[in-house]
């Protein structure tokens, strides 16, 4: 476990307008002198490349030695998409995102799927997907009670990140909320980005409504938002062409035959 | 959104220079005490900003995608965001995260200054 004993926050240097603007909500309390941070599980441990476990070796062709790529490592115009639906009272936000981290690939629709592990989503795990006929996958970045993260690999359509979350709303029910902070990882990609969107848009309120019917709510309603956080394209990035998943499982499926009869 | 469980203050300790002292826990919730917090940096002319995490307590994975999302507007007012005061842990965090690919990592506001 990292020491993370702290000091205490320095005075910044000297001169100038020091300008207090933000009136705190909680006060804040010195943690014990040793104690860990507490949200030290929560993250994945450093990794520079992404390992698939041997189980999922047969789909992970497109995660294995990749990097992570977050929003900043990819092309096209940054978005933030929200998608959230009320699942009423029956179900605590505890309750519903350990049963959502149990049997996360369940509640998938059927154009997507996911080979994780049978045991439920942790930080650090590594899982391959298949979604629209293309195979990449995804790290688990972190989780707590109440919400997990995902970042995609190199080569995902999308340089992501994902967070899966539930809250109580201000009306007493449960809402679950999938939140995407994303750009296309390439200029192929982000030529197919209309298209992607609009499949976006049937996946994931499916998933919602598959997560509410699981818990008994068939009548949900899944909101969605979108907002472009920034419009320009990050041209330095291009050259993520040559990790393209549909490419490279094109390519892939192409040769299986080839190679499978000359391991066999 | 929940209500902020951070706060965030600003001093300008030299001329086109910014330091936001970060205090609490660092999640989703907080982004609009951080754009404020971006604001006054940006009215006073910085084009360098300090963020000095010595204070944080905690934060959760909707923390690095509120940085994420000020990255992108410093960058689009041509300012540099660097990172002070990180504990190991969160400095780990910003390298599997590759935020510090974006955001320089330093180890307190002099050096931040000084590699400016």
């Amino acid at each position: 476990m990292t020491d993370d004993r702290k000091s205490p926050a320095p005075e910044v240097p000297s001169i100038g307008a020091s300008r207090p603007d933000v009136v705190p909500t909680h006060s804040v309390q010195d943690p014990a002198p040793d104690a860990a941070p507490r949200d030290a599980a929560n993250w994945a441990a450093k990794v520079d490349r992404l390992t698939v476990d041997d189980s999922q070796r047969a789909h992970g062709y497109n995660i294995q030695g990749k990097r992570i790529a977050g929003p900043q490592q990819g092309f096209g115009r940054l978005w933030q998409r929200t998608y959230s639906a009320d699942l009423g009272t029956a179900i605590t936000p505890e309750e519903l995102v350990a049963d959502w981290r149990a049997r996360f690939g369940d509640f998938w629709p059927k154009s997507g799927r996911f080979y994780g592990s049978v045991a439920s989503i942790q930080p650090g795990d590594v899982a391959p997907l298949t979604a629209g006929g293309v195979t990449t996958g995804i790290m688990v970045l972190y989780a707590d009670d109440t919400s997990f993260s995902f970042m995609t690999p190199e080569g995902h359509m999308f340089a992501a990140m994902i967070t899966f979350s539930s809250e109580v709303a201000e009306a007493g029910g449960t809402l679950a909320h999938i939140r995407m902070l994303l750009r296309t990882s390439d200029p192929m990609f982000e030529l197919m980005w209309p298209v992607a969107k609009r499949a976006e848009d049937v996946f994931w309120p499916g998933t919602l409504k598959n997560l509410a019917a699981a818990h008994g709510v068939h009548s949900v309603v899944v909101t969605s938002a979108t907002e472009c956080v920034d419009r320009s394209r990050l041209w330095k990035n291009w050259k993520n062409l040559r990790h393209n998943s549909a490419i490279r499982t094109v390519w892939h499926v192409a040769r299986a035959p080839f190679t499978s009869r000359r391991g066999a | 959104m929940g209500i902020s469980t951070a706060t965030m203050k600003v001093a300008s300790p030299r001329p086109g220079v910014a330091v936001i002292l970060i205090a609490g826990d660092v999640t989703a919730a907080c982004e609009q005490t951080l754009m404020t917090a971006h604001e006054e940096a940006t009215d006073v002319g910085a084009k360098l900003i300090v963020l000095d995490f010595a204070g944080m307590d905690y934060m959760n994975s909707g923390g690095i995608g509120m940085l994420v999302t000020l990255l992108v507007r410093a960058q689009r007012r041509q300012q540099k965001l660097a990172a002070v005061g990180l504990t190991e842990h969160y400095r780990q965090i910003f390298e599997l995260t590759r935020l510090d690919e974006a955001i320089s990592l330093h180890d307190d506001a002099d050096a931040a200054l000084a590699a400016r």
